[in-house]
């Protein structure tokens, strides 16, 4: 009676559940398979749209083309850097929430959710007036790295509340008589610190890195309004190019972004599994 | 967990950086536009803040109400999908194996990973009238034609002769089918999180006392994972209101979004006080939602505290 009653509720046996639930796989994954196929398209124009034969030399033209390297470069370098800062920053928010009480503190940690419950171009339009305002949108005359440094600051904004979220189920798990311990043993706070605490958090570091890079990498609104022309990323060189016309090449660099998506998404979960 | 006043320093040292850094990029830019939606261009490139209600007064304007009107529809329109379409799937992903549920929900959230630019791009290729969407639609047309000749009744008119393609790109179908692709993950999570939860004995109980499997289904399943629905209604609602790239690439100009007016006075019109003033807007209307939400929290548990 018991296993009757238990399958009941065993909705993942359920047929009509089951259908919905590959059906919703399908409206999901088609679109990108799609997208990965027809960047084998031979097709000149015409919106990439009619299969017309097999070729590769779309990825060959993607490749090749010096301004979509260079916009791959500028978001390399931003993810990398405002993932350092992201999860440096997370890690600040994340023990000061974990560890401290103070007066309207879930107001505070309300506040340091904001920048990622806002829609985002609300956040791409304030920063672009703050940076106009400050007289740091002529990026022309700084060296790189430091043109794209609008970008970074705002991709650091909207990623570290993600990052310290991260951080701070992470730390939820750590026993604080360990940090006793230490300092029964005579350690000083910072000392506490980096050679208790830091070491424990360590998985939650490198979910919190790897999910500020994807962040980063990603990101299309508040890159659109934070960049310039001479500071373009990978997306919204892509984006230019698909309102400029519809090639098998926009395809090509695509399938290129998917594949590095899912080789970090693999990392992080091989990480995750040899964590715990 | 300790007093802030007992380690004042420690404090300071972990939390200034935070609150400096937010304060100087977040709250700042948010007061300048603030400044903006009440000023006005005094040349092409200078604003002055005159204090004028004028970039308000426009919001008032029937083509813009009609904006927000379409917006917030689309947005409500999608989010309902979602919840219709998530809620099925979370309940699969909750109730599976343990040893398929990080699988399934991997599935889940992998396209959700890929980048938003790429996946709405994509889209172009199934929703086209050329595209997949229409040829599944024209295949099923065709095999239903031969059916209907199989079984005679081919001459009833009760399938048309020729199919005629779906046009969906820019039109409001489009659009929300976009909105849809890109928040359906997103929507599953909380729905999910919530039922996995969920104290299954009240279910069994249900059964006990007699009820069936939908009356189950409706009254004690669902209201349990309402929480989680809500925060998935809201998470969805939010974005999808504030959705730029969609309406703009699969809406073809026939299909303007809160968003797409603003990025049109901040990168053609440039119309910088019109644009912040709608900015503000659109971020004040979530967050009313924030703050119902947040109410809505606290009036369920002051009513569980209470029974």
């Amino acid at each position: 009676m018991a296993t009757d009653k238990a399958g009941l509720f065993d909705y993942s046996r359920k047929w009509s559940l089951r259908l919905v639930f590959v059906f919703g796989a399908i409206f999901l994954y088609l679109p990108i398979i799609v997208l990965i196929v027809f960047s084998f398209n031979d097709s000149r124009r015409g919106g990439n749209v009619i299969w017309k034969g097999f070729t590769t030399k779309y990825y060959e033209k993607a490749f090749g083309n010096e301004e979509l390297l260079l916009a791959f470069g500028n978001s390399l370098t931003i993810a990398v850097t405002s993932t350092f800062a992201s999860v440096l920053l997370g890690t600040l928010a994340a023990v000061f929430l974990w560890r401290f009480r103070f007066p309207f503190k879930p107001a505070f940690e309300g506040f340091i959710a904001l920048p990622i419950v806002i829609p985002e171009i609300c956040m791409g339009v304030s920063l672009a007036m703050f940076f106009s305002q400050m007289g740091w949108m002529d990026t022309s005359n700084r060296i790189w790295p430091f043109n794209l440094g609008n970008i970074i600051i705002a991709h650091i904004t909207f990623s570290f509340p993600f990052a310290a979220m991260v951080i701070r189920t992470r730390l939820a798990s750590f026993n604080p008589e360990m940090a006793e311990a230490a300092r029964d043993l005579g350690a000083n706070e910072w000392q506490a610190f980096r050679d208790v605490l830091v070491p424990h958090m360590r998985p939650g570091l490198i979910a919190a890195a790897l999910l500020s890079f994807t962040l980063s990498l990603d990101d299309f609104v508040v890159t659109f309004f934070t960049s310039g022309p001479s500071t373009v990323t990978f997306p919204v060189k892509i984006y230019s190019m698909v309102r400029f016309s519809v090639t098998p090449e926009i395809n090509a660099a695509s399938t290129v972004l998917i594949l590095m998506t899912l080789v970090l998404t693999y990392l992080a979960l091989r990480y995750q599994r040899l964590a715990s | 967990m300790e007093d802030a006043g007992r380690q004042p320093l420690a404090f300071a040292a972990f939390g200034l950086p935070v609150i400096l850094w937010l304060a100087l990029f977040f709250v700042i830019p948010l007061g300048i536009i603030g400044l903006y939606s009440f000023g006005e261009n005094v040349s092409i490139t200078e604003i002055k803040t005159t204090w004028t209600l004028d970039n308000y007064a426009r919001i008032t304007d029937p083509v813009i109400l009609e904006l927000f009107w379409r917006s917030i529809w689309l947005a409500c329109v999608a989010t309902v999908i979602c919840l219709v379409v998530g809620l099925p799937m979370a309940l699969v992903i909750a109730t599976a194996s343990a040893d398929a549920k990080p699988w399934l929900l991997l599935a889940i959230m992998l396209p959700f990973w890929t980048n938003l630019l790429i996946r709405t791009y994509a889209l172009l290729n199934i929703l086209g009238t050329r595209g997949r969407l229409n040829d599944g639609l024209g295949w099923l047309h065709a095999k239903g034609r031969a059916v209907l000749e199989l079984l005679g009744l081919d001459g009833l008119g009760l399938l048309a002769e020729k199919f005629t393609p779906l046009t969906l790109l820019g039109t409001p179908a489009g659009v929300v089918y976009g909105i849809v692709y890109v928040s359906l993950p997103f929507a599953i999570l909380p729905i999910y999180s919530s039922l996995e939860r969920m104290d299954r004995s009240l279910l069994e109980a249900s059964i006990d006392l007699g009820a069936d499997q939908w009356g189950t289904l409706r009254r004690v399943l669902i209201p349990l994972a309402l929480p989680g629905i809500i925060t998935a209604a809201i998470i969805t609602f939010i974005p999808a209101l504030g959705q730029f790239l969609t309406p703009d690439l699969l809406g073809r100009g026939q299909v303007d979004m809160i968003a797409n007016v603003i990025e049109r006075q901040f990168k053609s019109a440039n119309d910088w006080p019109f644009g912040s003033a709608l900015s503000l807007v659109l971020l004040y209307l979530t967050f009313i939602l924030l703050a119902l939400r947040a109410f809505g929290d606290a009036a369920r548990s002051r009513r569980t505290l209470r029974t």
